[in-house]
């Protein structure tokens, strides 16, 4: 059984959170490390929010395939104000510590159902995000502009060769990737 | 010959760059091309060229620190990481902005000529007449038939493609066969006929992308990365075009990394006798003599490179006796149009990523057309379905929202006007004497804003976007106007007008400093007046014919 599955069931038997869940997870190791903006943990856990955004389907990868935890650390790192970092850093936190990855992935779906609820209230604007749709506007771009996105959600070719402005096009086909 | 002698000298590398040095080699003279930049070989250096979008660490996106450094380059679409290596450090060549000027430059071999929009148009009598009949600027000492000859010379070897369309406003040319519009741009083009009775037209963009192969060159294969530079060599670039053709004579040098300081001035004999540069690596003074100097610097250095020279004749600088050096920047004021969804046609798709756009040429102020400001603009634009980055508010999170946003959706278009700028006197570049770059030369001060004729003329390049997009069809239109701002057209022009008079225009007809008959201006400096069409394949035309002017009055001695 894996140490997370274990985890749950006791949590499941115990009626809520486990107390020293963090010690369990890294096996009594050392706790999370820092550096920049992110724990070390913290990629695994934005991989697992973008899946539960945009998830692996039959023959279609997930954001996680996609490498979306990593995408996420570069660009907010690299591309994000500060401010708009301490915002997306603080949302992060909230699922960091309610356990985010402790959960099944209908809780995950629910929650995160829930938060897109919420930042889409009219009192979040430009000036004041709401950190769940910075995650979902990452898990987006970075899924469809991913390699994986690109070529197998959506189509890609590197040189077309020639254009045509009158092609047909059914359900179900998927989109040019650019 | 003294290594350092040679027939021509030409002034920078882009566009008008190349164009003179490959006309001069052509004709048989020893060109030296000097460029302030470093060097970029054709298709080696395009090194961002094959990448697909995910090799990007942040696909495409600008990061703080790139923010940081481009200051003005952030203002608009050019801050981008997949070809940021093409546009000037801003660090390293600061300028001062008396009043904002978003002024987005590229200092190597090709200069903006590899991040060009390629779109090609020429300008027709009612352009070159414009200024006369008004009394606004000076008059346009050429008119069309003199400059159509010239036009054919440089479409046939540049590669434009488009359609023959008999538009008085918009002379056809040699072109190679246009690019295809998409269905619902056809369609659209088509009740946009009908509903103003043949008054307003939508056509395919004319754009130097070739359809057709021309030696050493591949046609367009539709990847759309035109500005990480084409390793088809597909749209004209100095590099894909009249380098190697200035090349192949064996009469050119081409020396990156010298930046001009001075045109050399002898006056007695009225005169100048070569350049002196700065090697922007070393630091090292150099002289170079020749006959005749091609200034292609873009329109706000070559002004600043006059203004630098000569100033002991002029303390103004060489070409300054009228009082016009520098004065009458104008751009292209632009970003007002409209925007809509197009529907049905969801049946219908496209194959490849076409560079290229639909056009409506002006209508404004012709045929009897009167406003209350004059001129006029025309609209670039097209339409195409959404993509991934569509907002899809039904849908929350989860694999419906995936397989919704791996489909195509809604087609829409829009339509963006291109307005002319007016010459005004106030609007100018000058040497500010308090500050200085990196190489301890004093920058250029730039002080231009657009007035009121500009603005009227934006109330109709929104108003006329929506009413037209409105009466073909489309649903959920929206206007919008931003950032009337000069510069971010990226079409500067006019700091060395040509004209008739000495007294009141530095260029004479040929492109010749009235003050020095042997250096020619080509760059977008000598413009009369702007149009409201993409200058640069006017530069291309207006060039050559300068150069083979040139050589005609070397061989008769009278330069």
């Amino acid at each position: 059984m894996q140490r997370r599955e274990a985890l749950q069931m006791v949590a499941v038997l115990m009626g809520g959170t486990v107390i020293g869940a963090d010690a369990f997870l890294s096996g009594c190791k050392t706790p999370p490390r820092k550096e920049g903006l992110f724990y070390d943990t913290d990629v695994a856990l934005m991989d697992e929010i973008g899946e539960t955004i945009l998830p692996a389907g039959p023959g279609v990868p997930g954001a996680k395939e996609a490498g979306i935890g990593n995408f996420m650390k570069v660009i907010v790192t690299d591309c994000y104000t500060p401010e708009d970092q301490d915002v997306f850093t603080k949302g992060l936190q909230a699922l960091r510590d309610k356990k985010f990855m402790d959960l099944s992935p209908d809780q995950r779906h629910d929650w995160l159902v829930q938060l897109d609820k919420e930042a889409r209230d009219p009192k979040y604007n430009d000036k004041n995000q709401h950190h769940f749709k910075m995650l979902k506007q990452l898990t987006i771009w970075g899924y469809f502009t991913s390699e994986a996105g690109a070529t197998k959600a959506l189509r890609y070719i590197e040189t077309p060769g020639h254009y045509d402005g009158d092609v047909p096009y059914k359900k179900g086909d998927k989109a040019w990737a650019t | 010959m003294a290594d350092n002698h040679f027939d021509a000298i030409v002034v920078g590398s882009g566009i008008s760059g190349g164009w003179a040095a490959k006309e001069l080699t052509e004709k048989g003279l020893t060109v030296l091309l000097l460029e302030r930049g470093r060097n970029i070989e054709h298709i080696k250096d395009y090194v961002n060229a094959t990448k697909a979008p995910w090799q990007f660490p942040h696909r495409g996106s600008k990061t703080q620190e790139m923010i940081r450094n481009y200051p003005v380059l952030n203002r608009d679409y050019p801050l981008n990481e997949t070809n940021l290596d093409f546009w000037t450090n801003e660090k390293e060549s600061p300028f001062t902005e008396v009043k904002r000027f978003d002024w987005f430059r590229g200092y190597h071999v090709g200069g903006r000529s590899l991040m060009w929009g390629r779109q090609s148009y020429r300008w027709s009598d009612f352009d070159f007449e414009a200024n006369g009949k008004e009394g606004i600027g000076v008059d346009w000492p050429v008119r069309y038939k003199e400059i159509a000859p010239w036009y054919d010379h440089v479409e046939k070897f540049a590669g434009v493609s488009g359609s023959l369309e008999g538009l008085v406003q918009l002379p056809d040319g040699q072109f190679m066969p246009p690019m295809a519009m998409n269905i619902v741009e056809k369609d659209l083009a088509a009740r946009l006929k009908d509903h103003y009775k043949n008054g307003r037209h939508m056509i395919i963009g004319r754009t130097a992308n070739i359809t057709e192969p021309l030696p050493g060159r591949t046609n367009c294969q539709y990847r759309d990365k035109c500005w990480l530079g084409c390793p088809f060599g597909a749209y004209f670039s100095t590099q894909s075009s009249t380098l190697p053709a200035a090349m192949a004579t064996g009469k050119l040098t081409l020396r990156p990394w010298s930046i001009v300081t001075q045109v050399l001035y002898d006056k007695d004999k009225k005169r100048a006798t070569g350049v002196e540069i700065l090697d922007a690596e070393t630091n090292q003074t150099y002289q170079y003599k020749s006959k005749i100097v091609f200034l292609n610097a873009s329109t706000i250095n070559s002004a600043w490179l006059l203004m630098n020279s000569a100033t002991d004749v002029w303390p103004d600088g060489l070409g300054s006796s009228s009082g016009e050096l520098g004065h009458n920047l104008m751009d292209h004021h632009l970003d007002a149009g409209a925007y809509g969804r197009v529907e049905g046609y969801e049946d219908k798709y496209v194959y490849g990523r076409r560079a290229n756009g639909i056009y409506i040429p002006r209508f404004r102020n012709l045929f009897g057309d009167k406003r209350d400001y004059v001129r006029g603009f025309g609209y670039q634009g097209g339409a195409g379905r959404e993509g991934w980055d569509r907002e899809i508010a039904e849908l929350s999170i989860g694999s419906e929202l995936r397989s919704a946003l791996s489909e195509p959706g809604a087609w829409t278009m829009g339509v963006g006007g291109f307005g002319e700028t007016l010459p005004y006197h106030d609007n100018k570049v000058t040497l500010d004497k308090t500050r200085k770059d990196k190489w301890g030369l004093n920058i250029p001060a730039i002080d231009a804003v657009i007035r009121d004729n500009e603005l009227k003329m934006r109330k109709d390049m929104q108003g006329d976007a929506i009413e037209m997009m409105t009466a073909i069809g489309l649903k959920d239109v929206a206007g919008f106007d931003n950032n009337p701002v000069l510069g971010r057209g990226i079409h500067e022009m006019g700091t060395c007008r040509m004209g008739k008079d000495p007294k009141t225009s530095v260029l004479n007809k040929w492109n010749q400093v009235w003050d020095a008959p042997n250096v020619f201006v080509t760059d977008g400096s000598f413009m009369t007046s702007t149009n409201c069409v993409n200058p640069s394949l006017s530069y291309m035309a207006f060039t050559a014919r300068a150069a083979n002017h040139a050589v005609d009055e070397l061989k008769k001695m009278n330069i």
